[in-house]
């Protein structure tokens, strides 16, 4: 099973991007389970998102509390060191920053993409949760484009094509970096 | 006869919610009174979206409270109205009163409720106090583990509630079950029509046939309603069962009032509802890799409560570690209570029965928390009286 | 100027549990005439449940739900849709105490106004909580004698009719079953309406104002004529319309023939008359201010 944790603020796009993430697994024959940390709906408070994927149905009902893979959407988030802790061996960390490449960090694996200016030029922000979801699938070979895509098309509640065109954008910046494997 | 097994559904993701949404849709109630609130909101959006869509043909009753919603739904069906509605938490605290008058006035309401934790303080998390709280309220009660649970039990909750004028609460964790996303199979209508007869009651409110409902009585007419609700109710033991089996006739998913997981030579057997019946699964499968033989006896049927298919099942069995995501303060956990009595009653006397208080105010209850459960049951001398509270393993 | 003829049909069968005298009685009977047999009717605890029948036995002819004290407007709004989501043509109405309306039924029924649900409420108002031996509702006048305002009640009685038409539902009216023909019409132009239409039925009750067994009538006759509780109709919460010319005798004779006023100073019911005019002299002005078929 892969567990994958999304950290975001609310308006950030956190759950809906996870929601996404699932349809795009779900689209490979994958059995998913996606699900969010609530309760207000505050604009910028923290947001965790829960997605869990499998090659058959997936009975466990809890939080994610060690990912295989965590997708940070504010880099400010990671001021909570037990994020990046948290992380299996192995792990890798996507964080919407403006850095260039790959630098190790605290011997984790850190993929870096500028997903707010992505998103800022596709009049998006502050939704830049598919901007990530382009960069997860570029780097990690996880899911395949086209499926992404169309589970971005189904799945944003709105500005579709500018939410595709920031998903295929990271997804190329970041393709190939490093095949992740299941 | 049987029918052939059908393949005709439609697999797609959806979240609990909108799974009970879609339930409510195949049912064709005629009226959905409804109040909106945390986590259950959803059910009531994806409701409307479906009916402005043309797909819900139900009358959506956007009422002022849950009192009135539940006042609603007993007047409607009494009418000869299939009704449904969904609430959580301080909505069903407030329906309270009105559950009891659906279930004396034979009202056959089903109504999804969304366990959520009671104020005060206030919290929006995964708790299960509010719907066991009304278990003296005469209603059937199923606890659902996953999406596609809720959506095939509310289905088998109205077949039973209106074959035996008894009102049925479909209960679904908040976040757990209520916001996740999974894959659902919705079975095609003509499915669900071949399983759900329409709701004709044999007497209804009626200008051709005027009667009085829910008059004054005298103590022994009280009595006889009283008697006669508890009839009906212990029918649903096996109506529940039927309802079951035919269900999975008809979809090759069939239920039953209690579900067992591996639990044929366990020295400890789990007994949970709800979500955490899922993660157990989990957990019983990593014990079980370890060569340590546990098994889960997940209780899908609360009320009626199935006495002696619970004792039955765990007479044997060495250890019973019984999870429970509530709290009667004073007492302990109800789960639990009622594994107790069924034991006692049906003089089981083998088990030793640990009460193990978890995830409470949806604090996260994982497969490795369940695993600490069960070693710590396997390794203690004998059962305490009072509960174990889980953060303190 | 009501005209209606009196139906034959009775649908309220003698031998019923009222006491001897009561107005609330005499007020459904009439009510029931008027409603007709293709009605379901939804009653809370009051007078009326008991009246109703204890079960096994109704002394209505018509289909009766007995629903939470506070749910009877919620109730017949969910009645009145399942009748039309059946496909059947119902008349769906509710018979409340003042208790159940004034108080505890006041969330419910505003909550069905605001949504126009389609049945009639009438609320039968004797002006405590008497099924339970005269306790104060809010629709206790001020300065009566109740079982739990010992010292006569300290505030005014709410009023209820102003409260619906607030809601600007279609119809609200006052009534009186010592105008038997007024009561009847206003029953017969709220069945022709649709949406949630109000009517408040003023009820002298012997035990708990304090009056004989044969007073009722007249006590009742007192309010209306003393203008104390003037009969007029309120269409779409503006249109104000004085069904009856109330002749103006002192609210004294009223006051005096009750019991429950009997410790009141001649102050007092000065205040109470100088109430009643300024009421009187509001309500003509919006009669006289929006004719009644202004936005016909």
């Amino acid at each position: 099973m892969l567990e994958i944790r999304i950290h975001g603020r609310g308006g950030q796009g956190a759950q809906v991007g996870c929601q996404i993430l699932a349809g795009a697994f779900f689209k490979t024959g994958r059995w998913v389970q996606a699900f969010a940390a609530y309760g207000g709906e505050r604009r910028g408070a923290p947001v965790t998102a829960y997605l869990r994927v499998d090659e058959r149905p997936i009975r466990v009902r809890s939080d994610i509390e060690r990912p295989h893979h965590i997708i940070v959407l504010d880099a400010t988030l990671l001021d909570d060191s037990s994020i990046v802790a948290s992380l299996r061996p192995g792990g890798w960390l996507f964080v919407n920053a403006p850095l260039p490449g790959v630098p190790p960090w605290n011997s984790v694996r850190v993929v870096t993409v500028d997903a707010t200016a992505i998103a800022l030029r596709r009049g998006l922000s502050p939704v830049v949760s598919t901007t990530m979801l382009g960069a997860f699938a570029g780097a990690s070979g996880l899911v395949p484009l086209e499926k992404l895509v169309e589970a971005v098309r189904e799945g944003s509640p709105a500005r579709a094509e500018e939410n595709i065109a920031a998903c295929v954008e990271a997804y190329w910046a970041c393709a190939g970096l490093e095949a992740i494997g299941a | 006869m049987l029918t052939q097994v059908a393949t005709r559904h439609t697999r797609i993701l959806l979240t609990g919610d909108h799974a009970v949404a879609y339930a409510a849709l195949r049912a064709r109630p005629h009226l959905i009174p409804v109040y909106p609130i945390t986590p259950q909101t959803p059910v009531l959006e994806k409701l409307l979206e479906l009916q402005e869509l043309g797909e819900l043909t139900a009358d959506i009753m956007t009422v002022e409270s849950e009192h009135s919603a539940m006042a609603a739904c007993i007047a409607a069906s009494l009418a000869g109205a299939r009704v449904f509605t969904a609430t959580a938490s301080q909505g069903l605290a407030l329906m309270h009163e009105m559950l009891h008058y659906a279930a004396g006035g034979r009202a056959p309401v089903v109504l999804v409720n969304v366990n959520r934790t009671l104020a005060s303080p206030w919290g929006f998390w995964a708790d299960q106090t509010d719907s066991l709280a009304q278990r003296d309220t005469g209603w059937i009660q199923l606890y659902c583990e996953s999406a596609q649970e809720a959506l095939d039990s509310v289905l088998q909750a109205f077949r039973v509630a209106e074959a035996l004028l008894v009102p049925a609460m479909v209960v679904i964790e908040a976040l757990y079950v209520s916001h996740t996303l999974e894959p659902v199979e919705i079975p095609d209508p003509e499915l669900v029509d071949e399983f759900l007869p329409p709701y004709e009651p044999p007497v209804r409110l009626d200008p051709a046939t005027p009667r009085g409902f829910g008059g004054t009585t005298a103590p022994v007419q009280w009595r006889a309603n009283r008697l006669a609700l508890k009839a009906a109710m212990e029918l649903a033991l096996d109506a529940v069962e039927e309802a079951g089996r035919r269900y999975g006739e008809l979809t090759e998913r069939a239920y039953s009032s209690v579900e067992t997981y591996r639990a044929e030579d366990a020295e400890l057997v789990i007994v949970t509802a709800g979500g955490i019946a899922g993660t157990a699964r989990e957990a019983v499968d990593q014990l079980r890799g370890q060569g340590i033989p546990v098994g889960l006896v997940k209780l899908r049927l609360f009320r009626p409560f199935p006495s002696a298919r619970v004792a039955g099942l765990l007479a044997g069995v060495g250890k019973v570690a019984v999870i429970d995501r509530n709290c009667s303060v004073g007492s302990g956990g109800i789960f639990c209570q009622e594994v107790r009595a069924a034991l006692h009653a049906h003089r089981v006397t083998g088990p030793q029965v640990f009460s193990f208080i978890a995830g409470l105010g949806g604090v996260n209850v994982s497969a490795d928390r369940v695993m600490e459960i069960c070693r710590s049951a396997l390794n203690a001398v004998s059962a305490p009286p009072d509960p174990i509270l889980e953060e303190r393993l | 100027m009501s005209t209606t003829a009196e139906p034959e049909a009775e649908l309220f069968c003698p031998g019923h549990a009222s006491c001897p005298g009561c107005a609330v009685a005499l007020a459904v009977r009439f009510v029931l005439k008027g409603l007709g047999p293709r009605t379901v009717l939804v009653i809370p605890p009051s007078c009326i449940a008991v009246m109703a029948g204890p079960l096994p036995l109704s002394s209505m002819q018509v289909p009766v739900f007995q629903t939470a004290f506070e749910t009877t407007a919620a109730a017949a709004a969910g009645l009145a849709r399942a009748f039309r989501a059946r496909g059947e043509e119902v008349t769906v109405a509710c018979l409340a105490g003042d208790g159940g309306t004034h108080d505890i039924g006041l969330q419910a029924l505003s909550g069905a106004a605001e949504r126009d649900e389609d049945f009639i409420y009438v609320c039968f108002d004797n002006e405590a909580y008497q099924n339970t031996g005269n306790q104060k509702s809010s629709a206790t006048p001020w300065g009566a004698w109740t079982s739990s305002t010992p010292r006569g009640k300290p505030t005014r009685k709410k009023d209820i009719v102003e409260i619906m038409a607030a809601h600007r539902i279609p119809y609200a009216a006052t009534a009186c079953p010592a105008y038997p023909a007024d009561l009847l019409a206003k029953i017969e132009r709220a069945r022709t309406l649709g949406g949630t239409r109000f009517l408040h039925v003023l009820c002298p009750c012997v035990p708990g104002w304090g009056i004989a067994d044969d007073a009722s009538l007249r006590v009742a006759r007192l309010a209306v004529e003393s203008r104390l509780f003037p009969l007029y109709e309120v269409r779409d919460g503006l249109r104000y319309t004085i069904t009856h010319e109330p002749v103006g005798v002192p609210v004294k004779e009223y006051l005096s023939a009750q019991a429950r006023y009997r410790h009141l100073t001649d102050e007092a019911i000065r205040q109470i008359q100088e109430d009643v005019d300024q009421g009187w002299a509001r309500l003509v002005g919006r009669a006289r201010a929006l004719p009644p078929r202004a936005f016909a």
